[in-house]
C-alpha cells in the first residue's frame, strides 16, 4: 500500500487542527504554517500524478479493511490530476489571503485547510457514503469561509447557500440509503458490478436513486435549475475564498462523471448511461442560461461568476457526450476553466480596492491608479476565459467542439457554446470598458496593488500561458485519463482481487 | 410495521417541507431538523425493519445489518453540527439584517 494517497487529505487536516490549537499564535506564524502545509501538497500531488501516469489503479484501504467491506481511496488519472488541480489553486489563493485578507478572520487559514481536505478527499474517495462525508467537511468549511467578516450581502447570501446544501445534504443520504438497500454495497465499484445484475424490479428503484445523487452533484455543480444560488454566493464572498470555490463546482461534475461513467457506466446492462440524455440537454440549457447571466451582470464579480456557469454547460455537455475523445477535451478544459476563474475573481478584487465605494460595480467609476498594469491583467484574463486564441480557452473549445462529431450533436452544441463564448466577449468587452476606458474624473482613493496580490492573481492567469505550452503532454495524459475512465474492468477487478 | 414506518417518514417529510416553505428562518431550522430526522429513520430502515435482531454475528440465528446503524450515526452527527451553524447564522443575520426572512428583508405586501 502507498501511504502517499491518503496525504492530500491528512496533511491539510493536520495542518487545520494545529492552526486550530495555535489559534492565539501571530498572524504571521500562521501564515507561514498555511502556506507551507498548501505548498507542500503541490509536490504530493504532483508525484500522485506521475505515479498514476503508468496507467494502473492504486487502492488505498483505510484499516486494511479489504474492500468492499472498508472504505478505499482510490488514485486514477483523473483523481490524481483534480488534487493536483486543488493544490495549485489552493497555492495562489492562499498566497492572496496572506496579503491581508485572513486578518478580518482569526481562524481564516484553519478553515482553508479544513475545506481543502474535504476537497481533496472528495477527490479522492472509492466509497458514496464517503463521499458524503468529504462533502460535508468541504460545505461546512466552507460556509465560515464564505461568511467570515462583516457585511449584510454575505450573511443574506450565506442563508440560501447553507439552507440549499443542507437540503441537498438531505437528498444525498436518501439516494445513498437508497442505492445501500437495493444493492448492499456502498464501494463504487462493487456498487457497479452489482447494478449490472440487478433485476428489472430493482432497475427502476436503482435509476431513481441515481436520478437523486445527480440532483445533489447538479446543485453542488450549477446545473441550470439549481444554479441560481451561484452568482450571488460567489460575489458575496471574499477574493480568495472566491478563487477556490471555482473548484467546488469541479468537485460537482467529477462526482457526475464518477457515478455516471463507474456506476452507471458501459457495464451497468440496462442502467448503462440512462442519465446521459438528460445532462445532455440540461448542459445545453446551463450554457444558454449563463450566457444570457453574463449579459446581465451588474458587477464584475457576478459576471465572472456567470462565465463559471457558462464553463460547467459547457463541461457537462461534453461530459455528456461520453467518447474518449470528449472526455479528454472536457477534462482539458475543466482544467483552464478552474485557473482562469480563480485567476479573473482575484483580478476582481485587485480592480475594486481602487474604485473605492464602486468596488466590482459595473459602472463608471474614479481612475485607476495602475490603470495599464490591471488592464492588461484583464485584457489577459479576459482573452484567456472567452476562448480566444492563442490561449488555453481557445485550445480547449476547440478540443470540445472537434469532440462533439458532425452529427445533431455538434448541431446542437456548437451554436451554443459560440454563442456563449460571444456572449462573454460582449460582455468581457463592455466591462472592460467601464473599467479602463472611462472615467467620472475622481482621482482613485484605494492602495497600489501590492506585489504578493499581484503575484498570485497574474500567476493564475499566466496558468492559461503554461496549459498551452505543455498542451501537448497534459493533453496525452488527459486522454489516457478519458481512456480509463471508460474500460471499466480493472475497476471491477478491485473489489474481487483486494489488491492493496 | 412497514406501512406505520412508512407514513411516519412521510408525515415527518411533509411537515418539514410545510415548515421550509414559510421562508422564515425559525420555522425553516425546524423544517430541516423534521426532514433530517426523516433521512435518519429512512436511512435506518434501508438494513431491513425485523424486531429482536442484535446487530452481532452468532447471539441468534438472525441478526441486523449494523452498517445503516453506523451510517445513522454519522448522519446524526454531521445534521446536528450543521443545525447548530445555522442557528448560529440565523442569530448573526437576525442582528445584522433586522429580519427573519430568509432573503434578509420582508417580502412586498
Amino acid at each position: 500500500m502507498n501511504h502517499a494517497i491518503i496525504l492530500p487529505i491528512l496533511l491539510p487536516l493536520f495542518a487545520g487542527a494545529l492552526l486550530m490549537l495555535l489559534h492565539r499564535s501571530g498572524k504571521s506564524f500562521k501564515r507561514a504554517l498555511s502556506l507551507l502545509a498548501t505548498l507542500a501538497l503541490i509536490p504530493v500531488t504532483a508525484w500522485l500524478v506521475l505515479l498514476a501516469g503508468d496507467g494502473e489503479l492504486r487502492v488505498y484501504a483505510l484499516g486494511d479493511w479489504r474492500p468492499p467491506f472498508g472504505i478505499i481511496l482510490l488514485l486514477d488519472r483523473l483523481s490524481a490530476l483534480m488534487v493536483l488541480l486543488t493544490a495549485v489553486l489552493a497555492g495562489f489563493a492562499a498566497l492572496y489571503a496572506s496579503a491581508g485578507e485572513d486578518e478580518r478572520a482569526p481562524n481564516f487559514h484553519a478553515l482553508f485547510q479544513f475545506q481543502l481536505a474535504g476537497i481533496n478527499g472528495a477527490f479522492l474517495t472509492g466509497d458514496l457514503f464517503n463521499l458524503f462525508v468529504f462533502f460535508e467537511i468541504l460545505l461546512i468549511a466552507s460556509y465560515g469561509l464564505l461568511v467570515y467578516g462583516n457585511g449584510a450581502a454575505r450573511a443574506r447570501a450565506g442563508m440560501h447557500y447553507v439552507v440549499l446544501n443542507l437540503l441537498g445534504s438531505s437528498f444525498f443520504l436518501i439516494g445513498v440509503g437508497t442505492l445501500y438497500g437495493l444493492l448492499g454495497t456502498l464501494n463504487m465499484a462493487d456498487m457497479a458490478a452489482r447494478v449490472a445484475s440487478a433485476d428489472s424490479q430493482t432497475a427502476p428503484l436503482v435509476a431513481a436513486a441515481g436520478f437523486l445523487l445527480l440532483v445533489v452533484f447538479g446543485l453542488k455543480a450549477a446545473i441550470l435549475p439549481l444554479y441560481f444560488w451561484l452568482p450571488r454566493t460567489y460575489a458575496a464572498a471574499s477574493a480568495p475564498v472566491a478563487a477556490l470555490f471555482a473548484i467546488m463546482t469541479k468537485v460537482g461534475l467529477y462526482a457526475i462523471l464518477r457515478v455516471f461513467t463507474l456506476v452507471f457506466g458501459s457495464e451497468a446492462g440496462e442502467l448503462a448511461f440512462y442519465a446521459h440524455d438528460w445532462l445532455w440537454w440540461l448542459a445545453l440549457l446551463t450554457l444558454a442560461a449563463g450566457a444570457i447571466g453574463a449579459l446581465a451582470a451588474r458587477s464584475l464579480q457576478e459576471m465572472i461568476s456567470y462565465l463559471l456557469v457558462i464553463s460547467v454547460g459547457s463541461l457537462l455537455a461534453v461530459f455528456a457526450l461520453g467518447s474518449r475523445a470528449s472526455l479528454g477535451a472536457g477534462l482539458y478544459y475543466l482544467v483552464h476553466s478552474t485557473l482562469v476563474c480563480g485567476g479573473l475573481f482575484l483580478l476582481a478584487d485587485l480592480l475594486g480596492r481602487q474604485r473605492g465605494e464602486l468596488a466590482g460595480a459595473l459602472q463608471v467609476g474614479p481612475m485607476l491608479r495602475q490603470p495599464m498594469l490591471l488592464g492588461g491583467l484583464f485584457f489577459f484574463g479576459a482573452l484567456a476565459v472567452a476562448g480566444l486564441p492563442p490561449l488555453s480557452g481557445f485550445l480547449g473549445k476547440l478540443l470540445m467542439l472537434r469532440s462533439a462529431g458532425t452529427g445533431a450533436t455538434a448541431l446542437e452544441f456548437w451554436p451554443l457554446l459560440l454563442i456563449a463564448g460571444l456572449a462573454s466577449i460582449v460582455t468581457l468587452s463592455r466591462a472592460g470598458n467601464r473599467l479602463f476606458w472611462r472615467n467620472n474624473g475622481q482621482a482613485a482613493e484605494g492602495p497600489l496593488a501590492d506585489p504578493l496580490r499581484l503575484a498570485a492573481t497574474a500567476g493564475l492567469l499566466l496558468a492559461s500561458v503554461v496549459l498551452v505550452i505543455v498542451a501537448q503532454p497534459l493533453q496525452a495524459y488527459l486522454d489516457a485519463a478519458a481512456a480509463q475512465l471508460l474500460d471499466l474492468a480493472p475497476y471491477l477487478r478491485i473489489v474481487e482481487g483486494g489488491e492493496a | 410495521m412497514e406501512a406505520l414506518y412508512a407514513i411516519t417518514l412521510g408525515v415527518l417529510v411533509a411537515s418539514g417541507v410545510y415548515l421550509l416553505l414559510r421562508a422564515r428562518i425559525f420555522p425553516v431550522v425546524l423544517g430541516l431538523t423534521l426532514i433530517s430526522y426523516a433521512v435518519n429513520l429512512f436511512l435506518f430502515a434501508m438494513g431491513r425493519l425485523v424486531t429482536g435482531a442484535p446487530a452481532v454475528i452468532g447471539k441468534s440465528t438472525e441478526f441486523a445489518d449494523p452498517l445503516p446503524q453506523a451510517l445513522v450515526l454519522t448522519a446524526i452527527v454531521i445534521g446536528f453540527a450543521m443545525t447548530a451553524f445555522v442557528l448560529v447564522l440565523a442569530l448573526r443575520g437576525m442582528g445584522e439584517l433586522r429580519s427573519d426572512h430568509v432573503d434578509g428583508q420582508e417580502p412586498r405586501q
